[in-house]
Parts: structure tokens; C-alpha cells; sequence
């Protein structure tokens, strides 16, 4: 017989350890933006809750930011960038078919012995990337994660284009996540329906650009009503379902910290999940837009910095974006 | 026309919306009178859908301009359904 295949020991869990941020310098307007769509301050607001938004600098590249706001999180764990082991960035605009994000990122960043890789999983990726790293730790994989969220949608925008020009912006979020003996990360609650794989895509393929250019080069579109009706009708069903995976009820939550999509929509999952008073509502989209991949730690480490939630508190991820891919978790407050 | 789907609906209009219940009559155009936007008038249709148990795609929601034409739409669709 041949010799047999041994494995590391499990862990009881894994915990959130430190978040960090980036928001670009620059900050546009509802004004800026509203010029071209034949649209108005009162209107984006209206539609969107949105008030202003930050856009990375020209020069300024996903791995830039993604490193700001990792060096951040790293720092604030109180652990060296060389005991990370799996550096895990959940983006959609890194302009790179290959290499991933994640291995430029693992390496300006000192992860110097790490794995990386990219999760493309749009606006769901962030919770994706927990989730992946939550297990790694508890089946021994890995030991510290860095989940980077980061996203440069204003180089995939057509500033023209009403249903999308208004709500996306640039930012970064990042967290270490580190083994627990007390789980500090839910079971993860993740699906797509590429039946409606159409209703936020890009306008062309690479390739059908190179045969038939259009316009511009390919960017973001989005069926606005198509994508409420089934964030509105199906998340805060996805919602449920990660409480019940992880055992606790709405009542026990002291934050919910939901992708930043649309005001409108957390709203509506809002209203739909009957959500307790105590419970803090994460609306980082008011100042921030809908940064996809990077909204959950970004609104994270806004509740954080701004002391409206304490260490040790439960708080509910949930992503939901193009895919149409949904992912959810209860998580341990860092 | 229905009294009972009209109730049914000006209760949705209202929790979605915060319409009083008494502005909301058969004559009055979602948009321009009710200040319902797309956005709302998609939860309104949803929650329509849960309390009638009718089918209304998204590609008929346009041709719901006032509150009769929904009332009549619902009506429609819960006798074939």
C-alpha cells in the first residue's frame, strides 16, 4: 500500500482580527457627475442616497489602494506582513487579465511566503473571500488571511450612461483574519443565478471589442429595475438563511452592514428583515457610492472609526451583486 | 372593478410610499400624482405579486400608468392564473 496523504489539524474557527481602509483624495459631487446623464443632485440622491463619491487618481492603480488599505488592517492586527500566508483580493476592475492583484499586492506588501489570488465575484466578492478564508483556517490551510476588497470602477464607467454613472466609485477595504478558539466567522451563505447573467455585465467582451470596437471600450451596464427586484425580493431571504446558519437571531445582531448598492435597497432588506431598533444600519454609500467589492469593509471600518459599534459585537455581511452572485455571513466584530 | 384589490393596493402604496390611503384612487397616475418613481413601483408590483398571488413581469410594469390599470391588470391575472 502506499504511504498515506496526512493533514494539518482543524481549528475551532477563525475571527475578524483588524480592518482597514482607503478612500481616494479625490471626491466628485452629485454636480459632477450629473451633468452628463441630464440629471440633477435632487434626483441621484432620490435614487440612490448617494451624495458624493471618491475616484482613485489616474495614476493610481487597484494594487495602490488594495495596499494602502491592507497595511492598515495589518498594522491595526499587530502582526508582520510576513506571517500573512494567503492574501485573497476581491476585485472586478484590476485591468489585468494576468497576473492577479493578489500576488503584486502580496508582494509590495511584505507577504513574502503567502499564496494570492483574486476573487471575481463583483459585488458579492468580499463576503466570497471571507468565507474561502474562514475555512482555509479551520481546516488548517492557512493561518493569517489578508481579504482585500478593492475596486477602481471609474476606469469601467461611461460617464454618459444614466442607469450607472451616478452610483459607482473607487475605494478600498481590507481585514486580517487569524485563527480563534471561539468562531468568530458564520458558515457562509453563497449563491449565484447566471440565468441573469445580463442584468449588470459589460457592454463587450475584450474580444468582440478587438473584432468591432465600440465607442468606447468595454464598460459596466446595469438593468437598474431587474437587479432591485431581485436584490430586494431575494437577499434579505439570504439574509435569514446566514442567521440561521450561524445560530443567532436579528435580535442578537448589533450591526448589519450590507453591500453598499443603493440606499433604496437597504431599505428594503431593511424593512423586509424587520431588523431591531439597537441594530446599526452601515449607509457608507451616502459619501462612499457603491465601490462593489470593497463596500462591506469600507462601511465596516467606517462604523468602526466612527465608534458606532464596539469590538466584540455581531455583525451581518451580505454581497450581492453581477452574477447575479450572493454571498452572506454573521462575523465577530474586530 | 375590484373594491377589495383596490383596498389591497392603496395599503401597499401607502406602506411603501407613505401615500395616504384616501388620495389613492383609480384616476391617479402612479409617477405624476402618487410620487411613486420606478424604484418604488417595482417594491409596489412585488408586493402586489405576494398578497394577489399574480405574475407581473417587469416588461408589463410600464403599462401600469395609474392605479386602475393596475387594479384591472390584477384582476386579469388572477382569473387566468
Amino acid at each position: 500500500m502506499s504511504a498515506t496523504i496526512s493533514l494539518p489539524g482543524t481549528r475551532a474557527g477563525s475571527t475578524l482580527l483588524s480592518v482597514g481602509s482607503y478612500r481616494p483624495a479625490r471626491i466628485l459631487t452629485n454636480d459632477e457627475v450629473a451633468g452628463p446623464i441630464d440629471s440633477s443632485d435632487e434626483w441621484i440622491r432620490e435614487r440612490s442616497g448617494i451624495v458624493t463619491r471618491h475616484f482613485a487618481a489616474a495614476d493610481e492603480s487597484v494594487v495602490d489602494m488594495a495596499l494602502a488599505a491592507g497595511s492598515k488592517a495589518i498594522a491595526a492586527a499587530g502582526i508582520e506582513p510576513s506571517s500573512i500566508d494567503l492574501v485573497l483580493v476581491a476585485t472586478v476592475t484590476h485591468p489585468y487579465q494576468t497576473p492577479s492583484a493578489a500576488a503584486e499586492l502580496a508582494h509590495r506588501i511584505g507577504a513574502t511566503s503567502a499564496g494570492a489570488l483574486d476573487v471575481a465575484a463583483a459585488c458579492a466578492g468580499f463576503s466570497y473571500a471571507l468565507g474561502l478564508a474562514d475555512s482555509l483556517i479551520r481546516t488548517g490551510s492557512s493561518t493569517h488571511v489578508l481579504v482585500v476588497g478593492v475596486e477602481k470602477l471609474s476606469d469601467f464607467l461611461d460617464m454618459h450612461d444614466r442607469g450607472s454613472a451616478f452610483i459607482f466609485g473607487d475605494g478600498a477595504g481590507a481585514v486580517v483574519v487569524g485563527p480563534s478558539d471561539v468562531p468568530g466567522i458564520g458558515p457562509v451563505v453563497w449563491g449565484a443565478d447566471g440565468g441573469q447573467k445580463d442584468a449588470i455585465t459589460m457592454t463587450q467582451s475584450w474580444t468582440e471589442y478587438r473584432d468591432a470596437p465600440g465607442e468606447t471600450y468595454p464598460t459596466l451596464v446595469m438593468q437598474g429595475q431587474q437587479v432591485f427586484r431581485w436584490a430586494v425580493g431575494e437577499i434579505g431571504k439570504v439574509c435569514v438563511r446566514a442567521l440561521e446558519a450561524a445560530g443567532v437571531s436579528a435580535d442578537d445582531l448589533d450591526a448589519f452592514v450590507p453591500h453598499q448598492a443603493n440606499m433604496r435597497i437597504t431599505d428594503a432588506i431593511v424593512r423586509s428583515l424587520k431588523l431591531p431598533e439597537h441594530v446599526v444600519i452601515a449607509r457608507d454609500i451616502e459619501t462612499t457610492g457603491n465601490t462593489s467589492a470593497a463596500s462591506i469593509p469600507l462601511a465596516l471600518d467606517r462604523l468602526v472609526e466612527t465608534g458606532q459599534v464596539s469590538s466584540g459585537g455581531l455583525a451581518l455581511f451580505v454581497g450581492f451583486g453581477a452574477g447575479l452572485a450572493y454571498s452572506a455571513q454573521v462575523v465577530r466584530l474586530p | 372593478m375590484s373594491q377589495q384589490i383596490l383596498e389591497g393596493l392603496a395599503a401597499i402604496v401607502n406602506e411603501v410610499a407613505g401615500t395616504p390611503i384616501a388620495d389613492i384612487t383609480p384616476e391617479k397616475s402612479f409617477v405624476d400624482d402618487l410620487d411613486i418613481d420606478s424604484l418604488s413601483m417595482v417594491e409596489v408590483v412585488m408586493a402586489c405579486e405576494d398578497k394577489f398571488g399574480v405574475s407581473i413581469p417587469d416588461g408589463e410594469v410600464k403599462n401600469l400608468s395609474t392605479v386602475g390599470d393596475a387594479v384591472t391588470y390584477i384582476e386579469k391575472a388572477g382569473v387566468t392564473a
